[in-house]
C-alpha cells in the first residue's frame, strides 16, 4: 500500500473470518486509519486486492459499517437520533423516499436503535446528547445496513471507562449474534483485549498478525520496533515499555521511560 | 407617525404593483425558507452576509458599467462567484471564516465605490441595500419563480445526502458522499438566491430571510423536515406581514420584515429553553434511563 510517495506497508495479506475481532494497533503514521480507508472503498491499493465476502468494497456499501471516533455534534445540528441513524443507512442514496421503501427505512431504523438500547433518545437532538450516547447512535448508524463487517477507528477515544465497556460490549455481542467481523483500530489493546481475537501491530511498513498472545510479547514488538522493547504482563493487562525516542508510546509523551499508552493513565 | 397603520392597507392591497410585490415577496420566502435549516447547519451565516455583499457588489459594477437593466446579472455572478470560491475554499462543510471576512470587506469597499461614481437616478443605488419591493416587475417574478421551481426540485433530489454532508461531514466521506461537489450545489443554489433576493429586498434583508427563520425552526424542533416547513412557513410570515404592514405608513419593508422574524425568533428560543429544562428536569428524576455502565 501506497500512499502519496511513502510506502506504508506491503505484502499485507489479511484474512478476517466471520464474527472475528480483530485489533489493529500501531505508531501514529503506521497507516492504520489508510487501512480502513481502503476497505471503505474510498482508496484502491497500490497493488493487490482489497476484497469484502469476496468482492471490491464499493463506496458507501451497506455491507462495510463504520464507526468513528466520538466527536461532539453541534448542539444545534437539526437532527433527530432517528434521522442520524437513518443517515447511515441512505445518507449517501439520492432522490426521495417513498411508500414500501419509507416503511422499510423506518422498521429498520428502529430496529438497529433497539439493537444498541437507544430508543430512550431516539427523538432527542442529537447535539444535546452526551458522548456516551452519541457514540450508541454511531453504532446503530454502522448497524443499520446490516454490514457484514465494522470498521471502527479508535471508537473509545474521549469516552469515559463505563461508556467504553458499553461500546465493547455492543460490538462483542454483535459479532457473536450476526457473525460480523469487527476491524478495530485503537491505541489502547487493554480495553478491548477480553474479546480481541487477533491484533495486526503496523510499525514502519513492518507489521506482525497473531493472537494477543504471539504478538504483544517482547521479543516480537522489539523487532517491529527495531529497538529494545519490553513487554509486561499485570493483573491481565499488557504494558509495553520502551526507551526515550523510542515510539513505542501512542501518545507523543518524550519521557525518558514510558510505560506506553496500552495503560490507562 | 404611526409605524403600525392600516388605515390605507385595503386600498393598497388592491394595487396591481403591490401584488407583484406579495408574489415575489413570497416566492422569495419559500427559497430562502428552504435553503435557510441548510444554511444554519452548515454554519454559513456569516458566508451568506459575504455572499450578499459580494452579490451588492457586483450589481453595483453592473449597474455603473452597463446600466439598470444588468443590475441582475451583475447580482448573479457576483453572488455565484463569491459563493463557488467559499464552497471551493471551505474544508469540509464549514466556509472559512477569515476567507469570509477578508472578501466581504472588499466587496462592500467596491460596492461603495461603484455607487459613489453612479451618475444615474440615487433611488437604484439605496434599493440595492435596502430593496425596492415596490418596483419589482412581473419578468422579476416569473425569473424568481423559475429558479424557485429549479431549487426546490434539486434541493428534492440532492435532500439527503446534502443533509448527511452539512451536518456530519467526516462520516458522509467515509460513507462515499461527493461533499465538495454537494457544498458547491449549494453554493449555486444559494447564489442565486441570495442574487434575486438582493434586487426585492436588498443586501441587508436577503440574511435576515436566510438565516432567522432557519434559526427560530431549529430552535424549536429537531427535525429536518418539520424544521424545513416551519422555516418556510416564519420566512413567509416575515415576508408577507412585513410587506402588508408597510404599505399604509409607507416606509421601507425591512424594519417590518426584520422585527416579525426576530420576534418569532425570540419566542422559538424561548419555547426550547423550556423545554429543554423540562426533559433535564426529567433525566435528575430518573424518568429518561441513561446508558448503564458495562464496565
Amino acid at each position: 500500500m501506497e500512499r502519496g510517495t511513502r510506502r506504508l506497508w506491503s505484502d499485507l495479506d489479511l484474512d478476517v473470518s466471520q464474527g472475528e475481532f480483530v485489533a489493529i494497533l500501531g505508531p501514529n503514521g503506521s497507516g492504520k486509519t489508510t487501512l480502513l480507508t481502503m476497505l471503505l472503498g474510498l482508496l484502491p491499493p497500490a497493488a493487490g486486492e482489497v476484497l469484502v465476502d469476496g468482492r471490491r468494497p464499493q463506496r458507501g456499501s451497506s455491507r462495510v459499517g463504520y464507526v468513528p471516533q466520538q466527536k461532539a455534534l453541534d448542539p444545534s445540528v437539526p437532527l433527530r437520533g432517528r434521522d442520524f441513524v437513518g443517515l447511515g443507512l441512505d445518507g449517501h442514496r439520492f432522490g426521495p423516499v417513498f411508500g414500501r421503501r419509507r416503511r422499510e427505512r423506518r422498521d429498520r431504523i428502529a430496529d438497529a436503535l433497539h439493537q444498541v438500547g437507544a430508543e430512550a433518545w431516539a427523538d432527542a437532538p442529537v447535539g444535546r446528547l452526551s458522548g456516551g450516547e452519541q457514540q450508541r447512535l454511531r453504532i446503530a448508524q454502522a448497524l443499520v445496513g446490516d454490514p457484514d463487517i465494522l470498521l471502527c477507528d479508535e471508537p473509545l477515544l474521549s469516552l469515559d471507562l463505563a461508556h467504553q465497556g458499553v461500546v465493547i460490549d455492543l460490538l462483542d455481542r454483535r459479532r457473536r449474534e450476526h457473525g460480523t467481523a469487527v476491524l478495530f483500530v485503537t491505541h489502547e489493546l487493554n480495553p478491548v483485549l477480553p474479546v480481541v481475537d487477533r491484533v495486526l501491530y503496523l510499525v514502519d511498513g513492518r507489521f506482525r498478525v497473531g493472537t494477543p498472545d504471539e504478538v504483544m510479547t517482547s521479543e516480537t514488538l522489539s523487532e517491529l520496533y527495531r529497538t529494545s522493547v519490553d513487554v509486561v504482563r499485570v493483573r491481565g493487562r499488557i504494558l509495553v515499555v520502551g526507551h526515550e525516542n523510542v515510539p513505542v508510546h501512542h501518545h507523543g509523551e518524550q519521557d525518558d521511560v514510558v510505560v506506553s499508552s496500552f495503560a490507562r493513565s | 407617525m404611526d409605524l403600525i397603520d392600516l388605515s390605507q392597507t385595503a386600498e393598497l392591497l388592491a394595487l396591481p404593483f403591490v401584488q407583484t410585490a406579495l408574489a415575489a415577496g413570497a416566492v422569495l420566502a419559500l427559497l430562502a425558507g428552504l435553503l435557510g435549516p441548510l444554511v444554519v447547519g452548515r454554519g454559513m451565516a456569516f458566508a451568506t452576509h459575504g455572499i450578499s455583499e459580494l452579490s451588492f457588489a457586483g450589481a453595483a459594477g453592473a449597474l455603473l458599467i452597463a446600466g439598470t437593466a444588468f443590475v441582475g446579472v451583475g447580482a448573479l455572478v457576483g453572488g455565484i462567484l463569491v459563493a463557488v470560491i467559499f464552497a471551493v475554499l471551505s474544508t469540509r462543510a464549514r466556509a472559512n471564516d477569515t476567507v469570509i471576512g477578508v472578501v466581504l470587506a472588499f466587496g462592500l469597499g467596491m460596492g461603495v465605490l461603484f455607487q459613489s461614481l453612479y451618475q444615474g437616478r440615487t433611488a437604484n443605488k439605496f434599493s440595492l441595500l435596502v430593496g425596492q419591493i415596490v418596483g419589482v416587475d412581473s419578468g422579476q417574478v416569473i425569473a424568481l419563480a423559475i429558479v424557485g421551481a429549479v431549487v426546490a426540485v434539486a434541493l428534492v433530489a440532492l435532500y439527503r445526502p446534502l443533509l448527511f454532508a452539512s451536518l456530519d461531514p467526516d462520516m458522509a466521506l467515509a460513507r462515499g458522499v461527493p461533499t465538495r461537489a454537494l457544498g458547491i450545489a449549494f453554493a449555486l443554489m444559494l447564489g442565486t438566491t441570495t442574487a434575486l433576493g438582493i434586487q426585492i429586498v436588498g443586501a441587508l434583508l436577503v440574511l435576515a430571510l436566510l438565516v432567522t427563520p432557519a434559526a427560530a425552526a431549529t430552535a424549536v424542533t429537531a427535525n429536518p423536515v418539520v424544521a424545513t416547513v416551519l422555516s418556510v412557513v416564519i420566512a413567509e410570515v416575515a415576508v408577507l406581514g412585513g410587506i402588508i404592514l408597510s404599505l399604509s405608513p409607507g416606509l421601507p419593508i425591512s424594519p417590518y420584515v426584520t422585527t416579525i422574524g426576530f420576534v418569532v425568533y425570540l419566542v422559538c428560543r424561548a419555547i426550547g429553553a423550556v423545554r429543554l429544562r423540562r426533559s433535564g428536569r426529567r433525566e435528575t428524576q430518573g424518568g429518561t434511563p441513561r446508558p448503564e455502565p458495562v464496565a
